[in-house]
This record gives structure tokens, sequence and C-alpha cells, in this order.
């Protein structure tokens, strides 16, 4: 639980948490590894995991893309699984471990419940995931703006 | 324009120097990004070397001229550009062979602030071909690396095709003094690298928020978004410098062609600290 906590403490993500909330993110973890090639997540199935990657890199696909071409790929330090927080619960894209990848690993069916029962833990992890979804949408935004083509958005000569 | 204002426009600097083309590098297999490495014409006494950020305004005879930053300085005096071919003038340029004397005058404009406090850590954040303004810092701080903390480099590009100077990313990704990271925005079924907007480089950190210097240059929206991520982790707004680019005439304050607010790209930037520019990201359609 200690090496659990230490590990949580050192994340950006979880920067400026109340050392309590901490804890109760720590007691819902777990230290996992995979394989390069592991799916830890497929598109439309159920999902009640969240991870933190501590190292290695997953690719993000859409099986609606033809091939396996990342749309995304998440590495060290970042945050992989949102779709636990509302229902249905189930993914809306695949990840896969692209290297050999170490994570935390969360049990988020638990973390739910711990959240329904204590509202200020609930609304503490709900702004921090809300920040991460509006972080990530900001980029897909300006991925598909197209930014670097001819004529491009933003170029200002 | 007060009469005694016009007066002082030095005529030097409104004339440009033959330089000759001593060779071509094309980068992107379409050829649209391509380098020349210059050299003064016998008889031309070139000026102080750029410093890293200035930028030349290269002219081709009966065609054109355009701003064009200093992608690197050869021990030798020699200075390289990197253009991408995007109209009527860098269109015209994309052809030209080694041993064409074209037009040149400068350095203009202001340089990245590398003289800052020993131990500082750097991140840099390039988009496409903002790369080329910031090679030579990347030189520069290599040379000197024992001035630096950690030396972060990250670059996005639109694909893997379209990444430049390959050989040099290869190499700094060798060192273990320098942590590159690289992104695209469009992947490869081949490619084993990341793949999202450069942004999400800076989210991962790995520097010194009460001691990091950051220097970015992309397109305007990616500058932004480069902030915005590094005020995010925690970065204070004046530890951030940005390269801007608007059309330019003379390059030396007088014709008002590159204003931005009361600011003179050419004469006060290109190179502004982003608060100063803050304001201006905001504006649309500037
Ligand atoms: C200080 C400064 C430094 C610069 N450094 C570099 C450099 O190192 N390398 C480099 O390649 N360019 C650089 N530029 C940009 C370069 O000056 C312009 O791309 C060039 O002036 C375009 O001239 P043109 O006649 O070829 O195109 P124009 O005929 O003037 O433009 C044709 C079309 O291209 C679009 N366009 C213009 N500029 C860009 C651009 N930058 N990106 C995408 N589309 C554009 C225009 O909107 C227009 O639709 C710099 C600009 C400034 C102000
Ligand atoms: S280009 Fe003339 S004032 Fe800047």
């Amino acid at each position: 639980m200690n090496e659990l906590l230490a590990i949580i403490e050192e994340q950006p993500f979880f920067e400026d948490m109340e050392p309590e909330h901490r804890r109760l993110l720590a007691a819902c973890a777990a230290k996992c590894s995979y394989t390069a090639g592991t799916r830890l997540m497929r598109d439309h199935e159920p999902t009640e995991t969240f991870w933190l990657i501590r190292e290695g890199q997953v690719a993000l696909e859409s099986p609606l893309r033809e091939g396996s071409v990342a749309f995304q790929t998440l590495g060290t330090g970042d945050i992989l699984g949102w779709s636990w927080l509302l229902p249905p619960y189930r993914a809306s894209y695949d990840a896969r471990a692209v290297t050999d990848i170490h994570t935390l690993r969360f049990d988020a069916g638990v973390l739910r419940e711990r959240m329904e029962a204590d509202p200020a833990f609930g609304y503490v992890l709900m702004k921090h995931f809300a920040a991460l979804i509006v972080q990530r949408l900001q980029a897909a935004r300006l991925q598909a703006l197209d930014i670097y083509s001819h004529g491009g958005p933003g170029h200002g000569a | 324009m007060a009469p005694d204002a016009v007066a002082t426009l030095p005529d030097q600097a409104m004339a440009p120097e033959p330089w000759r083309i001593h060779s071509v590098r094309r980068d992107v297999a379409s050829n649209e990004v391509f380098s020349w490495t210059l050299y003064p014409e016998p008889g031309v006494e070139p000026g102080a070397a750029p410093a890293p950020g200035q930028f030349n305004m290269l002219y081709l005879f009966g065609v054109g001229e355009v701003p064009i930053s200093v992608s690197a300085i050869t021990d030798d005096g020699g200075i390289v550009h990197t253009i991408r071919a995007v109209g009527s003038v860098t269109r015209a340029m994309q052809d030209l062979e080694a041993g064409t004397v074209v037009g040149l005058r400068g350095p203009f404009g202001t340089a990245w602030p590398l003289e800052q406090p020993r131990g500082r850590d750097l991140v840099l954040v390039a988009g496409g071909i903002g790369l080329a303004p910031l090679r030579p810092v990347i030189h520069a701080a290599l040379q000197r690396r024992s001035e630096f903390g950690r030396v972060v480099v990250c670059y996005g590009a639109r694909s893997p095709g379209d990444m430049i100077f390959r050989d040099e990313l290869d190499a700094w990704a060798e060192r273990d003094d320098v942590d590159l990271r690289i992104t695209v925005d469009r992947g490869t079924a081949a490619w084993r690298g990341d793949v999202g907007v450069v942004t999400q480089l800076v989210d991962r950190g790995g520097f010194d928020r009460r001691n990091t210097l950051a220097l970015t240059c992309g397109p305007e929206v990616m500058m932004r978004f480069t902030a915005s991520a590094l005020e995010r982790r925690g970065l204070k707004p004046e530890d951030i410098y940005v390269s801007m680019e608007r059309n330019m005439r003379c390059a030396v304050g007088f014709c008002g062609h590159c204003q931005i607010g009361a600011h003179f790209v050419c004469r006060d930037g290109p190179v502004f600290p982003y608060p100063v520019m803050e304001p201006a990201f905001r504006v649309r359609e500037l």
C-alpha cells in the first residue's frame, strides 16, 4: 500500500489531491505489467478499469479505421481509460500495448462506489478526469485541424 | 512618418548582397522542404554572424523576397536556411540548384534568449517546419551542454514522411543528455513512435517547472496550445518564448507590414516573450 501511495504521489495527474483521497486511490490500485501486443481495452466491451502508464507505450486504435493505425498513443505518466466513469461503461476504442508496459491498474468499479459514498472525493476525481478529457478533446481538435498542411490554419505569414 | 525617421533608414539595410548556394538538401519526399547552405560571393563583407532565432531576407532576382530564419550556422561563415515551398517566391526557390546566386540581407530581428542563468532546464517545442528556427538552439545547447539542466526537445510533424532532419533527430535520440520526443498527427502502419499532437509531449513533463526556459516555434495555433500546456505544467508565462511570422517588406521597422498591435515582428521579434504575444493569439484572423 505504501509503495502504491508513493507511486501515486509522484504522478502529476494526482498532484494537488488531498492525502486522504490519494490513500483511497491507492486502496483500489495494483501494479500490473503487460507484454507488447496485449489488448487492454476493446471497443464496445465493458470496462471497469483505468490505468496509469508508468513506463511504455499504448496505442489507441479505432476498429472503424482499416488496419491497426493508431489515432493516438499514450506514454509514461499518461492515464488510460475513462469509460468506467459514465454509463454504459463500455470502451469506445481499442487500446493495445505497443511495448512491454508497466502500469498501476485501478479497480474502477470499486472506485465508483467510493465516489458515490464520499461525494467530496467523487467531485475531486471527476474534476481531474474532466480536465483530462478536455485536454484530450482539445488535442483531438488540433489534430483534426491538420495544422501543418499547406495553408493550414494558424500561419501568421 | 516623421521626415527625419525616413532619413535614418540605412541604404545598406535594403540592398541585398550576393550569396551563392553551395549545397541543397531536400528533406521531404515531395521536395517541398529544402535547405540551402549559403556563402557570400567574393567581395561581400558579411556582417555579424546571425544568432539563433534571427532571420535573413532572401531575394530571388526578378521574383521576390521572403524572410527565412537561420536553420544552422557553419564553422566557416556559411549560413543554412530551411525553406518550405508554399507560394510564389518559395516555390520558385524550390528548383534552384547549387551554384545559383541569390540576394541576402540581414541578419534581422531578435534572438532566442539563450544567455540564461546556468543550470536551467531547456524545453524546445517545434511543430512542422518550426524545427528549422529552433535547430541552431539545439546545436548551441549541445555545444554548451553543461550550462543547461535537462534538455527536452519535443517535435511534432504531420506524418512520418513529413519529418525533417531525420539524420539529426536519430543522432539526438542516441544521446542520453537529450530527451527527444517525437510525435506525428497521422501515423502509418509502419510508424512505431508516438501519434498525437505535440502538446501531449509537453503534458508528460520531465522538467523543473520552477527553473525551465521554454522556446516554441510552429503554426500559431500550435504555439498557443503549447504555451497552455506549459502553463498547465506550472511554467510562468514569462519563461516561455514564441517565434512569430508575418508578411514582411522592409524588415527594418519602417514599412509597418509586419505589425502585430504595437509590435513590429521584424524589429521587436520574431522571438517574443509569450506574455507580449498572448493577446494576439486570442485575436481572430489577425
Ligand atoms: C521571421 C520569419 C521567419 C520565417 N522563417 C521561415 C523559415 O525558416 N522557413 C520557411 O519555410 N518559412 C519561413 N517563414 C515564412 C516564409 O517567410 C513564408 O512562407 C514566405 O514569405 C511565403 O512567401 P511566398 O511568396 O512563397 O508565398 P505567398 O505567395 O506569399 O503565399 C502563398 C500562400 O501560402 C500561404 N502561406 C504563406 N506563408 C505560409 C506558411 N508559413 N505556411 C503555410 N502557408 C503559408 C499563404 O497564406 C498563401 O495562401 C518565416 C517568416 C517570418 C516572418
Ligand atoms: S517589415 Fe517593414 S516594418 Fe517590419
